[in-house]
């Protein structure tokens, strides 16, 4: 079963396809075997290896991992933010039918700001600091649109903080970053990423760096721009409770490969790797008793230059010991589960998961 | 802000006060401490063998006689109000700023140094045109293509530039470019008023050597000041909106790294206004650097005071100038 589906998926990864070629699906973004790899002084960082996933407008897509599974380098990768000469990608990345890797420089960076565009973690640090924020929204709008006047920009811009829910925008647009809270920063940042009305926004951890009280707020307003907008969104976190909050499909990653994919509500009722329920059981709850300690997973996620063999995840597995070995040395494919949506890569019989999480998982959560 | 500048205008004051001071103190009380009576500092202004009543004549004359405060408040009431001298039945009246007469020349001091301000002016700021457009330019080249061979080559002749001394470099280039290849033969300051092309002409050899060592410091500056900014989050965030690369890298890169380098520019200027010593040494410049070599070699009371004076005013008014300007090219600096 491995064998087969391993050969199956082999030549998608590894051959880049040819320019001008046929889109592989229909879908708005269509990610296929997307491998980033560094080379460093000490060795090949395989920060990326292997990621596919499809996403079509007014859907979000949620990916999620702990810190160094790739998650970051995969939206990078895919706005063609990567520059490092030792940066190795490869595999096909199609947005509206457009082939991006290998594609030409300058034709990319005219579609970063206009057709996606990216929210980052800090607002703060993300932000120049000697330019006003409507100065900065104004340089994204015009980079787009050449012919605009400097009024029309900024009328641009101080709508644009409107609708991000800043008050006083037209007074507003003139302050500079520092003069701004957190969470207002970060909806000036979204003004400015949607200013061209791209057609998919990556969040990067878009709530990470702000205060609880305002980090729903942010949610929401993503969500209320999606409808509006009705763009395409991939939210980056390591955040569970954020992905329950706006994502329709997840994809949870580990050590650079996707470990589990598949609808929110699938992934939250019956989860199926053990790395997925390892987030879940360290995620706080309000309905769980109080002297319920949280249950990390056990150990670090491993090195990107020596990836274990066989299934990244097993040495931290409680689970390994009873693949009979095959975690060990034979890396998992994903297989669909009985729901053809939700896929899994993982070594576990399908009804001996499906025992482990009713039986010991479960009643944890 | 107009609050801010007000103060800091009188603190300026009271540093050139300061500054008057101690030089005036050192110029008096070293030699005092060594034990040298007013009567034989005075000696050194009259010529071999002075008769005792020439002597006491001279000492008189220069004030020397006076208490220490009484003369440098006579020196400050000089520049401020001017100044009436007393030689024997003779009066000469010193109009504003008065910084008196040479001890050894007679002559007064202060249409001495402002006609040397020019000279000063013309070097100081042709060079650093030179330097700054040179510097920075390859600074931000150097960053840009970080271990390329332009960056090796040009950090280590940055890193000569910054090693050898101007009186060195000043000499090759003379030695090479006006003697063994006469391309400016004749070196000579020539007015600008006079002929502006001669003046470029012949201040072509000082500039470059000047530049030569500031270019160095500029590049080593803006290459490090660079680096770190471009791997600044909001370059990413510049790059996500799609701008050019060049727009990326001159409107946010080099804007955030130019801040310090605008602080160090104006120390440095007016560091220079206030007399390139060594390249107007090596290049028989009259600017003001010379005049001060001359004056301390001279032991002439009134030119050290008048260049020191001037020095310390030049630089005090950069700084002034580069903390107010600090306001209009970083908005989160304000003055409280």
């Amino acid at each position: 079963m491995n064998r087969r589906t391993r050969q199956q998926e082999q030549p998608q990864g590894t051959t880049s396809p040819v320019l001008g070629g046929a889109p592989p699906s229909d879908a708005f973004l269509c990610v296929r075997g997307l491998r980033i790899h560094f080379d460093t002084d000490d060795g090949l960082v395989k920060a990326v290896d292997g990621i596919s996933f499809e996403l079509e407008r007014g859907r979000t897509l949620g990916i999620v991992g702990e810190s160094g599974s790739g998650k970051s380098v995969t939206s990078l990768g895919i706005m063609g933010l990567l520059r490092s000469a030792r940066a190795r990608i490869s595999g096909e990345v199609w947005i509206d039918g457009e082939e991006l890797i290998g594609a030409d420089a300058d034709r990319v960076r005219r579609l970063r700001g206009q057709k996606m565009a990216m929210i980052f973690q800090d607002p703060l640090t993300s932000m120049h600091p000697f330019y006003s924020i409507g100065a900065q929204i104004i340089e994204a709008y015009r980079a787009h649109h050449p012919d605009a006047g400097k009024k029309e920009a900024r009328a641009h811009a101080v709508e644009m903080l409107d609708r991000v829910g800043i008050p006083q925008p037209a007074s507003r647009v003139d302050d500079y970053p520092h003069q701004f809270s957190g969470g207002m920063r970060q909806r000036a940042m979204i003004a400015m990423s949607l200013v061209n009305d791209p057609a998919l926004l990556i969040a990067d951890e878009p709530t990470t760096a702000l205060d609880v009280t305002v980090q729903a707020q942010i949610l929401d307003l993503i969500r209320d721009l999606q409808k509006e907008f009705g763009s395409a969104v991939v939210i980056i976190t390591h955040d569970l409770g954020v992905v329950a909050e706006l994502a329709d499909d997840i994809l949870v990653m580990y050590a650079g490969r996707c470990v589990e994919k598949g609808p929110a509500e699938a992934i939250f009722s019956t989860p199926q790797h053990p790395y997925t329920w390892g987030l879940l059981a360290s995620m706080p709850r309000m309905n769980r008793e109080r002297q319920e300690r949280l249950l990390p997973i056990t150990g670090n996620p491993p090195s990107l230059i020596r990836i274990p063999p066989g299934c990244p995840f097993h040495p931290r597995c409680p689970y390994a010991d009873r693949t009979g070995g095959s975690s060990e040395t034979v890396l998992p494919e994903l297989v669909a589960t009985t729901d053809p949506a939700h896929t899994v890569a993982c070594h576990l019989a399908p009804e001996e998961r499906r025992r482990i999480f009713t039986e010991e998982v479960e009643p944890r959560l | 802000m107009g609050a801010y500048i007000i103060r800091r205008v009188f603190a300026a004051i009271l540093l050139l006060i300061v500054v008057t001071m101690i030089t005036f103190a050192i110029f008096f009380l070293v030699p005092r401490l060594a034990g040298e009576t007013s009567t034989q500092l005075a000696a050194q202004y009259v010529g071999r063998d002075p008769s005792p009543a020439a002597l006491a004549a001279v000492e008189k004359n220069l004030g020397f006689d006076q208490p220490l405060y009484q003369q440098w408040w006579e020196f400050a009431h000089g520049i401020i109000a001017g100044r009436t001298f007393h030689y024997g039945p003779d009066a000469s009246v010193c109009n504003v700023p008065c910084f008196g007469y040479s001890f050894k020349s007679h002559l007064p001091v202060w249409p001495e140094i402002t006609a040397r301000i020019p000279v000063t002016a013309s070097l100081a700021a042709g060079a650093a045109v030179i330097w700054v457009i040179s510097g920075v330019s390859i600074g931000v080249l150097s960053a840009l293509k970080r271990g390329s061979v332009f960056d090796r080559l040009a950090m280590g002749l940055a890193l000569a530039g910054v090693s050898l001394p101007i009186f060195f470099t000043a000499l090759i280039s003379l030695a090479l470019f006006s003697y063994k290849w006469p391309i400016f033969p004749n070196l000579q300051y020539v007015p600008f008023t006079e002929n502006p092309a001669l003046w470029a002409k012949n201040l072509v050899l000082p500039w470059v050597t000047l530049a030569f060592l500031y270019s160095a410091l500029y590049a080593r500056l803006t290459r490090a000041g660079m680096l770190e900014t471009m791997n600044e989050d909001y370059i990413r965030t510049a790059r996500a909106k799609g701008l050019p690369e060049r727009q990326v890298v001159v409107r946010h890169g080099l804007r955030a790294a130019l801040t310090p380098i605008i602080t160090v520019f104006g120390l440095d200027l007016g560091l220079l206004l206030g007399g390139a010593v060594l390249t107007e040494t090596a290049f028989s410049l009259p600017g003001v650097g010379q005049y001060a070599v001359q004056a301390i070699a001279d032991n002439d009371l009134p030119k050290i005071m008048a260049v020191t004076t001037l020095a310390a005013f030049f630089i005090i008014v950069a700084n002034l100038v580069v903390d107010v300007l600090y306001v209009a090219v970083d908005p989160r600096v304000r003055y409280s």
